[in-house]
């Protein structure tokens, strides 16, 4: 995973609230296999209606190279699907800046080197002007902080696990294969005698067609 | 008994959700997140080929293939089977699915299999859904299976890969909140009311951050079909996951399901999944009351679904909302769907209905649905189909004569797929449609590029298919 450490970017404000992951990436597009080039397809509709008068604001420059979103209230609310985030990455997004997330989005943010910040709405209000004047923030992961382009700082949090996992870009799942390996395997001894109902045996799997005979219904 | 009240009250009482955490606790990191043991995944074709992908590419296996059920649901089309996929990237993706099945020893459903569905419909129709197990799926809607008193949420793609690598994700404990209801509901209201009359009070983002549990009088009163969309629509108030007590209702649906355990093992499960209720002394985070008899029929109104009305009301005026953020969201809401503030709702004249989804396809959607319809037409400007949510849904129905009913009417009958719902296949509306429908989300474009989407009952949806407008289905003429 791509690391995280800071960045330094002019960022893109789009204040609409409950922007579900239907708008960020249409669902006739989750039908392509491949998690790469889905770029172009962030925000297709609203892209597509956007006129000359009133452009989108990621079609505008200097908008159009933001690695910033500063986005409105319950941003990514909606579908699980993972590629709203692999858009939002591969268009160059790297930082969501928002007063609330949709859970499952703000979780695939982290698995994808995208680093979503919650912020009060004091601070987003005030991160929100910053990002419409056009002139770039400072995102700094380690420090915690924004930095404003007049000056002030916003501090925020992210979860210590989350952060340290973004800064060094680590693959959660080598983590626990290596790390944890040893716990999985005593709790599922332990949870096959007590609660075997959860382990399929063979002849529950042979009702199955593709694992064994057909189990006549 | 005062030593025992003390000791209680030292170790204050476990909600249902802590219980089935506990139970699932692989080991607790210094940071208080967990590494929580999944038991089931349901895998479908939308999200998991770059999970596979992931896999495949970093040599890994998956640690539990019985732990896993793969079906094609979003992408499949709902009629002529049997003939080739007409759209080649869904033929691709669910050829996929097939092969990484078989690459990984997955137990697999293919399309054309009497046990095929929507993966919401077919985990509890199998017995794979089970009370007290964690269940996970690549789709938000997998709250749906905490109606069995499973902690079941939905996951990312990358969530998928770790799950087959290491049968295990890294979490952190929800907050609690217990939504207690009361009352009966009045005749020609349904469950679906409830749980849009839920959202609209609680809020899209009311729920972030809790894990609910729904309890009271009138979850006793449920069917399962009933109480799967509650569960269902929860992550439209925000929460991914929603837990339902099992009760007898939960194992008298449970018994005899191919997946469930039987003869001894039943025995021994259904020992401990009496013990899956919260205790009397357990502490919520919040709690809520709310009173469902005074319910009427509802409907959307708006793009998200918090954004709806009883039938009775009129289109809401952006101008007599006093915060500035949400009267912006409503103006954008009614452009959207091109409504003007101040018209009856029941005046709103719709051109599609859609019965199904992982919301409303079960067999007690479409009776309901059916009565409605029964003897009557669908009216001439409108479009109707019905979408069984898996194939046993549709055969159950079909040996009751529903098919014949709907079809009589003018309906559509289909085979069973997520469909209209997600419009991944073909079932979909043009710009500017306007639908009936008993699905989830009211989003923008989440129909079709620029439908217009109303969220609804199964009852309130046939009466709508009758009329051809939004109708109360109380006041629907003999």
């Amino acid at each position: 995973m791509k690391s995280f450490v800071s960045l330094t970017s002019v960022a893109a404000p789009l204040p609409d609230a409950d922007i579900d992951t239907d708008v960020i990436f249409p669902a006739r597009f989750l039908l392509l296999l491949d998690r790469h080039g889905l770029g172009r397809h962030l925000f297709h509709e609203r892209r597509a209606r956007a006129s000359a008068n009133e452009p989108f604001i990621l079609s505008q420059a200097p908008f159009d190279k933001a690695e910033i979103l500063v986005a409105g209230r319950n941003f990514g609310c909606g579908s699980s699907r993972e590629q709203a985030v692999w858009a939002l990455a591969d268009f160059g997004i790297r930082c969501v800046i928002a007063p609330s997330f949709g859970e499952i989005f703000y979780g695939n943010c982290f698995r994808n080197g995208v680093l979503p910040i919650t912020l009060g709405d004091p601070e987003h209000r005030q991160v929100m002007a910053a990002a419409t004047s056009g002139a770039p923030l400072i995102v700094d992961l380690e420090a915690q902080i924004i930095s404003l382009p007049a000056g002030p700082t916003i501090a925020f949090q992210i979860d210590p696990h989350r952060r340290q996992a973004l800064v060094l870009g680590l693959d959660q799942i080598g983590g626990i294969l290596i790390d944890d390996a040893g716990d999985i395997a005593a709790f599922e001894s332990r949870q096959r005698a007590q609660m075997p109902w959860l382990h399929l045996d063979r002849r529950k799997l042979s009702y199955f067609d593709n694992l064994g005979k057909k189990d006549d219904k | 008994m005062d030593q025992r009240k003390d000791k209680t009250h030292f170790m204050a009482g476990q909600t249902l959700y802590d219980k089935v955490w506990a139970q699932h606790v692989v080991k607790n990191y210094d940071d208080g997140d967990s590494l929580i043991y999944i038991d089931r995944h349901l895998v479908q074709e939308v999200s998991s080929p770059q999970a596979f992908a992931g896999l495949i590419a970093e040599n890994r296996t998956v640690r539990r293939p019985d732990a896993h059920v793969a079906v094609a649901d979003h992408a499949v089309p709902t009629r002529f089977r049997s003939a080739p996929l007409p759209d080649g990237l869904a033929a691709r993706q669910v050829s996929r699915l097939t092969d990484n099945a078989r690459r990984f020893a997955i137990p697999y459903i293919p399309m054309d299999d009497h046990r095929h569905g929507i993966v919401h419909v077919i985990g509890p129709e199998l017995g794979f859904t089970l009370p007290g197990c964690t269940l996970v799926c690549g789709d938000s809607h997998t709250c749906t299976h905490g109606a069995f008193g499973a902690m079941a949420f939905g996951i990312g793609s990358s969530e998928c890969e770790c799950i087959f690598a290491t049968q295990t994700l890294r979490q952190r404990k929800q907050k609690r909140m217990r939504i207690t209801l009361g009352g009966a509901l009045r005749a020609g209201v349904t469950v679906k009311d409830i749980i849009l009359a839920l959202i609209a009070e609680i809020g899209v983002s009311g729920g972030v951050g809790y894990a609910l549990e729904y309890a009271g009088p009138t979850i006793a009163s449920l069917s399962m079909e009933a109480r799967m969309t509650l569960c269902n629509m929860s992550i439209e108030a925000g929460s991914r996951v929603c837990m339902i007590a099992p009760d007898e209702t939960t194992l008298a649906y449970l018994k005899g399901r191919p997946l469930a355990p039987d003869s001894a093992q039943w025995d021994a499960a259904v020992g401990h999944w009496r013990s899956l209720r919260s205790d009397d002394d357990a502490v919520f985070d919040r709690e809520i009351a709310f009173d469902v008899s005074n319910l009427a029929p509802r409907v959307s109104w708006g793009t998200t679904p918090e954004e709806n009305l009883p039938i009775t009301a009129t289109v809401p005026d952006p101008l007599a909302e006093s915060d500035l953020e949400r009267r912006e969201r409503m103006r954008r809401s009614l452009s959207y769907m091109g409504l003007t503030p101040g018209v009856r709702l029941k005046d709103i004249a719709i051109d599609r209905v859609f019965i199904g989804s992982c919301t409303n396809s079960r067999i007690e959607d479409l009776r309901l649905a059916a009565g409605i319809v029964a003897g009557r037409s669908v009216a001439n400007t409108v479009s109707a189909i019905v979408v069984p949510g898996s194939a046993s849904v549709r055969m159950q129905a079909e040996a009751e004569g529903l098919d014949r009913i709907f079809q009589a009417a003018g309906f559509e009958w289909r085979d069973a797929g997520c469909s209209m719902c997600v419009a991944m296949n073909d079932d979909r509306l043009r710009a500017g449609e306007r639908c009936a429908s008993t699905s989830n989300r009211n989003f923008e474009g989440r129909q079709g590029r620029g439908g217009r989407t109303h969220l609804m009952s199964p009852a309130m949806a046939a009466a709508a298919a009758v009329t051809g407008r939004l109708t109360d289905v109380r006041t629907l003429g003999s």
